[in-house]
């Protein structure tokens, strides 16, 4: 189980969120992000340490420059919901499949 | 049971103490018999659950006031071995119209024994559901997934 509420509190953020899903569509470094977006570049910096904690991006260094992508992990909160979807669906399923097809009474 | 995680997909194994056909057909046209109540998008409660056994086939949730939903496209139907559907719903378990932001359950089963199947289930492209993060913790939020499995695999 990955860390829910970090994820979930670091994307609550509408800032955070839009730069998520901008490093989603393509890696950036801060410079990039700063001058897409209505915040400063120090700022743009915050909400990456945020996001690279909850495990939700991840950075590299290219030349002189820093380069944030999304983790793989970024959808870790995703696949939490729908594996424990599915785990519970399937309990489900297997006592019904399980049952005898006709009681013998 | 086991899950495996990749990077945009998630499997689940389970194997269930019937022949595969059976397993295929309860999965299938049983679906009303064990999916979770709980989890249907319809405003009205529901009446029954439809899966047509044809490729171009949906899924169908029907409401006692005679609506429906048609909540998955039946994309592959091989029985009794596979069967793969989309998934459109948004993570706020609304109905996703747009299916470029569907994602997609495939099921396969495969006989172990006379009486014995291996059933898998991969829900894959994930990564599809991208926006919609504000439903998707609103409903982790109200923690019945957790609560929900730990009562029915306690009952087990």
């Amino acid at each position: 189980m990955t860390n829910h509420a970090e994820v979930l509190t670091a994307l609550a953020d509408p800032t955070r969120r839009e730069i998520f899903e901008r490093l989603a569509r393509s890696p950036s470094a801060v410079g990039d992000l700063a001058r897409q977006l209505p915040v400063s570049r120090p700022a743009v910096s915050q909400h990456l340490k945020v996001l690279k904690s909850a495990g939700l991006v991840t950075d590299r260094v290219a030349g002189t420059r820093r380069v944030y992508s999304v983790d793989s992990a970024g959808i870790a909160a995703v696949r939490d919901y729908f594996e424990q979807f599915w785990q519970q669906s399937l309990v489900r399923f297997r006592t019904a499949a399980s049952q005898p097809i006709q009681e013998e009474t | 049971m086991t899950t495996q995680l990749q990077a945009t997909s998630v499997t689940t194994a389970v194997d269930v103490e019937a022949p595969v056909e059976r397993a295929f057909r309860v999965f299938t046209d049983g679906i009303g018999s064990w999916w979770d109540p709980g989890h249907h998008i319809l405003e009205a409660e529901l009446a029954e659950m439809v899966f047509e056994p044809r490729v171009g086939g949906h899924i169908i949730d029907r409401g006692t006031d005679g609506s429906e939903c048609r909540w998955a496209r039946v994309l592959a139907y091989d029985p009794p071995h596979r069967v793969c559907f989309s998934w459109d719903i948004n993570l706020s378990w609304q109905l996703e119209t747009d299916p470029a932001k569907a994602s997609e359950v495939e099921v396969t089963f495969t006989p172990e024994g006379p009486a014995r199947t291996r059933v898998v289930l991969t829900h894959r492209h994930l990564d599809r559901h991208g926006d919609g993060w504000e439903g998707m913790r609103d409903a982790v939020g109200s923690g019945w997934s957790l609560t929900r499995y730990a009562e029915v695999a306690g009952q087990r």
